[in-house]
């Protein structure tokens, strides 16, 4: 215990620093990941169908395979098979590396709940809309939007919270996220080996964060509660 | 003259024809009632007239003025049709109203949103804005909703929300009112106060297409009723007449369904 206390300050600020990394990989997806899905869900409810047949197949791919191959071979495949290297080295490039494998695969996620979002708003909306002479966009803007949105809450909240967890799997190409941080302590570092403490004690940043994302979401949730 | 002419209207979906050659015509302030059994085109030919559906031939006439002509092209241009639906309404059998906007809200969105694209909007906005209140709340009066007017429709009754839902097509002053069963989604016993207050509208001349299973009411409220059979116009006259003294044998065959009910 006494050691454990000792130990505390500098795996703390360790700790901190592979949180900071995590954040930026969970923020980095999240705006990448929002925008983007909803252009593949565009994609993949086109009426020019050999465009929706690729979407849908990619989405397929990519939801039936585990994001941590989907990030081997996206920072492994340019530079051992193709023989260029394109992520460069070191820490920013494993960054780059993971955030557009993690983009990606949350976007094909995020496309399948915008899409049910968008086909779950009842037709007989945009035609009360139409017959009232509203344009378009009008009709988008001010009904269907709104409606697609509180869809969509629930199910995002979801995966908003999966994502966090995810992250982690960025490890795998020795990002220095928040695990790779705590683990450091059992293998040596700054003075202290095998301490297993610092990997556990990880769990914590992540159920406060996670505690914090819950709460804010759900307020989300409540707010447009006032219609159904 | 005729408020509304229908000519020869035709409409396919792929390759079954729905509507085949529908005529009929409407003067000014009258109520024209449409029967006839499921799947018989009335839905699809209320849908034509609001241009939700483009029908494949025939002619459509609002005061004279040729909205829709199947044979000229210039006449289905995007732009043009949202103008052309302000003349008709239509009252929805499930309602749609939006969910987001209170009753009052639901009565006023359109009416503002015409409203912006006026080109004294910026000067009047306050102005613009508290009339438009001031009509969406005395159609609520009038559908007897005064003391409903903030609710959300979750928290309206089926009847209520359907009289919503009549306000807020009233609040565009269409030339002509359309309701497709506006009562078949309402519980029995809600029936009455929607059907009042559409005969209240016909007590004041308003001029509406009513496709109804409400046999009586279609009686008592029409001045000419349409008798509709696999897309086709079998039987039309007055209400007494259609109602009595059906020429023909399908009419006689489906009205009697209704009354030994
Ligand atoms: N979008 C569509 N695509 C294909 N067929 C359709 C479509 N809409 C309607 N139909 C067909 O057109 C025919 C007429 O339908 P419509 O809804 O106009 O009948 P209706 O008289 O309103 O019936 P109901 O009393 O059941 O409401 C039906 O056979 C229906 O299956
Ligand atoms: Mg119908």
């Amino acid at each position: 215990m006494e050691l454990i206390l000792e130990q505390f300050p500098v795996v703390i600020q360790s700790l901190n620093i592979g949180f900071i990394q995590t954040l930026k990989l969970f923020f980095v997806t999240l705006l990448g990941a929002v925008p983007l899905g909803l252009i593949i869900s565009f994609g993949s409810m086109s009426r020019f169908r050999p465009l929706s047949y690729l979407t849908k197949i990619i989405v397929w791919i990519v939801r039936g395979t585990p994001l941590m191959i989907q990030l081997l071979i996206i920072y492994y495949f340019p530079g051992l098979v193709l023989d260029n290297p394109i992520w460069g080295g070191g820490e920013s490039g494993r960054f780059l590396a993971a955030s557009v494998a993690f983009i990606f695969n949350y976007a094909c996620y995020f496309s399948e709940i915008y899409r049910g979002g968008i086909q779950g708003v009842p037709k007989g909306q945009e035609e009360a809309g139409l017959v009232l002479g509203m344009t378009r966009s009008q009709i988008f803007f001010r009904i269907t939007l709104l409606q697609m949105i509180k869809r969509i809450v629930p199910p995002m909240s979801n995966e908003i919270i999966t994502l966090v967890k995810d992250t982690s799997l960025a490890r795998i190409i020795a990002l220095q996220e928040i695990i790779w941080a705590g683990q450091a302590f059992l293998k040596g570092s700054q003075g202290i080996s095998g301490a297993i403490w610092p990997l556990f004690f990880t769990a914590v940043y992540y159920l406060i964060f996670n505690g914090i994302l819950t709460v804010l979401l759900g307020q989300l949730e409540k707010k447009l509660d006032y219609f159904r | 003259m005729a408020i509304l002419e229908v000519e020869h209207l035709n409409k396919n979906f792929e390759r079954t024809e729905v509507l085949k050659d529908i005529s009929f015509s409407l003067e000014k302030g009258q109520v024209l009632s449409i029967i006839g059994s499921s799947g018989s085109g009335k839905t699809t030919l209320l849908r034509c007239l609001n241009f939700l559906e483009r029908p494949g031939g025939g002619k459509i006439r609002v005061n004279g003025e040729t909205l829709f002509d199947a044979e000229d092209p210039s006449t289905m241009q995007e732009s043009e049709i949202r103008k052309k639906r302000l003349h008709f309404g239509l009252v929805f059998q499930s309602f749609n109203l939006f969910p987001q906007y209170t009753a009052l809200g639901n009565v006023m969105l359109a009416k503002e949103l015409l409203a912006k694209a006026q080109p004294d909007y910026k000067a009047r906005r306050k102005e613009i804005h508290s009339e438009i209140e001031k009509e969406a709340k005395s159609l609520l009066t009038q559908m007897g909703l005064e003391d409903r007017m903030e609710n959300y429709p979750h928290q309206l009754s089926g009847g209520q929300c359907q009289r919503v839902a009549i306000a807020r097509a009233l609040a565009l002053k269409p030339d002509i009112l359309c309701f497709d069963e506006p009562t078949s989604a309402l519980d029995p016993e809600l029936t009455g106060e929607v059907l009042k207050v559409i005969k209240g509208l016909a007590d004041q001349e308003t001029t509406m297409i009513i496709v109804t299973h409400e046999m009586a009411f279609a009686r008592d409220v029409s001045s000419q009723v349409i008798f509709m059979d696999d897309g086709r116009i079998l039987e039309q006259g007055m209400p007494e007449q259609v109602f009595e003294n059906p020429t023909e044998e399908r009419t006689k065959q489906f009205l009697s369904r209704y009354t030994q009910g």
